[in-house]
């Protein structure tokens, strides 16, 4: 295309409207789309000022402190930062397996006309609202974690730490299943993305040395680990920032205890539960500091994701809308 | 002998693990059935025409609706859409039209890193840019906090759906000798807007589906709001408060809200299926 300042030069003045036209057309879309990449940059800087109270008053030790006491003023959020990252990773040990599992059966074993099924399924599980997953928790998965699953475990594996104590239902056992089943769509849905994209002679040239079809899967599998990792990196960051069904079924205690089975709190659910509570300015300062805390790491986590997985596919859509 | 077992072995792990594959099918489907299936049977029992026309009634009196929290979250969705939709079109006709260049693609990478943004923390900026300045909370908060969270779904789908529009459309526009703004709009949109409607959709399902942006923002409301500068009810922030009741009734009205949450989601899924059948 011919510049436009050159053409206004010898062209009618019709013509040299529509190239203002068109670069105003430019500019203004130019602009919001800057106003996209702006809004992480103004969403940060708004916490980070926000928040000075807190920042200036406890610095780091903020983060390495356990002590959570509004009514002396002593804010740490390391109980936060523990219950949110030993929920997302039980989401992570349980959904993972099943997650790549569920990739391996459609690329693999499933006929193509389950495709289109399956997209819908995993549309719907991921676009089932977090308070429904919470609601249905609350009442259906914490009795039955209660009176079944945390019996089991205790009278089989007691002897483990992490299965130690009453099976009081709610807690973090709960809360990593609830999220396990919450990043199970994305899970499976990249890993199958990223499967699909193993080069075929990878697996031909298993299969014509004689491998079995699944030893020939493991080679697809291992070939496409970095974008399996992206995938759970994903997952990982859905669960960290995941609301409302956690606070329904964790149990909100500040406390770090090793057993599964005890109740604890995340980042996310303690501004759920205790922002509109807060009434000094310290106490407001130091919820917003972890919501600072919980956006950097959602960030970063995101981040690499995204990194891990578009460099593997290449192309730019896989995993996008999720 | 030996090689003879070790491939039985391997045939048999094989067929092992294969199994296990189906299996972790059958593991991922029953928390969804159960899911539907106890929204559906405890939820349809509570929804009659008074949910949908009464107030909430004080505790104690039985019956009611949230007739208040249904006109609330459509009106926190509008007032989202309103910035959220804009804005996100906007960025992704730039994404699309010109977007070949390093900065559009850190536009695109933070617009999918600002999907993964939880939308609590939304909620905490709409907080202290809307509420603090005001220092009450409104459905305007409520509703800057959801277009927040919708702004990345726009903007990707609305990217995704132009370049699914064939490069000729645009080049035989521009030899006619229509300036590229009116291609844009007058040719390149209407051409991808059935996958455009779709993305707007995902995005007001989703806006509609969210409860954590909302708890401090548009708070609740359990009258009609009087303005839009005051707190405001909403169907997701009222099943929750519902849900941790002790009171039956309000556990069943949460039940019939989360069933109406559900068949939005499902409606919406079946649309977007059926807006995008055609193009593939």
């Amino acid at each position: 295309m011919v510049s436009s300042s050159r053409l206004e030069l010898t062209a009618e003045p019709k013509i040299a409207m529509q190239n203002f036209g068109d670069s105003l057309f430019k500019y203004l879309t130019t602009f919001f789309a800057a106003l996209v990449l702006l809004l992480i940059g103004v969403m940060a800087y708004e916490m980070y000022a926000t928040s000075s109270l807190s920042i200036e008053k406890f610095g780091w030790s903020f983060l390495t402190s356990s002590e959570w006491d509004p009514v002396m003023e002593q804010y740490g959020a390391l109980p936060f930062i523990y219950g949110t990252l030993v929920s997302s990773l039980l989401a992570l040990i349980l959904a993972l397996p099943v997650g790549v599992g569920i990739a391996v059966f459609l690329t693999e074993l499933a006929p193509p006309w389950l495709e289109r099924p399956f997209s819908f399924i995993v549309e719907l599980l991921a676009g089932i609202p977090s308070i429904v997953y919470g609601l249905w928790g609350f009442f259906v998965m914490v009795p039955w974690i209660r009176s079944s699953v945390e019996p089991f475990l205790s009278e089989n594996f007691g002897f483990i730490p992490l299965f130690e104590g009453a099976p009081y239902g709610v807690g973090m056992l709960a809360a990593g299943v609830i999220l396990s089943i919450m990043v199970l769509p994305i899970i499976a849905s990249i890993s199958r993305d990223v499967l699909n994209a193993v080069p075929v002679s990878q697996k031909e040239a298993a299969l014509a040395l004689g491998s079995t079809r699944w030893e020939a899967t493991r080679i697809a599998i291992s070939y496409s680990r970095s974008g399996i990792l992206g995938a759970t990196i994903l997952g990982l960051g859905r669960a960290l920032g995941e609301t409302m069904a956690v606070t329904m079924v964790i149990g909100n205690r500040p406390e770090i205890k090793l057993s599964l089975f005890e109740p604890g709190y995340t980042m996310a659910s303690v501004l759920a539960n205790e922002f509109t509570e807060a009434t000094s300015e310290m106490y407001i300062s130091a919820l917003i500091e972890i919501a600072l805390v919980l956006f950097i790491v959602a960030i970063l986590v995101n981040a690499i994701a995204r990194l891990l997985v578009w460099s593997f596919t290449r192309t730019s859509n896989v995993g996008g809308r999720l | 002998m030996e090689r003879t077992m070790f491939f039985h072995y391997r045939k048999f792990k094989n067929l092992f693990m294969y199994g296990l594959c189906m299996l972790s099918v059958g593991v991922a489907l029953v928390p969804l059935l159960l899911i539907f299936y106890h929204t559906i049977s405890l939820g349809v029992s509570a929804l009659n025409v008074d949910f949908f026309t009464q107030l909430p009634k004080p505790v104690g009196e039985s019956g009611g609706g949230l007739a208040n929290a249904i006109v609330g979250t459509l009106i926190l969705v509008g007032l989202g859409s309103i910035i959220g939709l804009p804005v996100g079109i906007l960025a992704g006709i730039y994404l699309s039209e010109f977007g070949n260049n390093k900065f559009a693609a850190a536009v695109r990478f933070m617009t999918d890193v600002l999907n993964g943004v939880p939308s609590i923390v939304t909620g905490v900026v709409a907080y202290t840019i809307v509420v603090l300045p005001m220092k009450h909370f409104s459905a305007y908060a409520g509703g800057f906090a959801l277009g927040i969270l919708m702004i990345p779904i726009v903007t990707r789908t609305t990217e995704e759906m132009l370049k699914t529009v064939p490069n000729s459309y645009r080049e035989a526009a521009l030899a006619l000798g229509i300036p590229q703004w009116k291609t844009t709009l007058r040719i390149v949109m209407p051409a991808a807007l059935g996958g455009i409607v779709t993305g707007v959709m995902l995005a007001i399902a989703r806006a509609a589906g969210e409860t954590a942006p909302l708890l401090f923002t548009a708070l609740n409301n359990r009258f009609w709001h009087t303005s839009l500068d005051q707190p405001i009810a909403s169907l997701t922030v009222f099943i929750y408060n519902y849900g941790v009741s002790p009171f039956e009734d309000w556990i069943a009205q949460a039940w019939a809200g989360a069933l109406i949450l559900i068949l939005l989601v499902l409606l919406l899924s079946i649309a977007v299926r059926f807006a995008t059948r055609q193009r593939y």
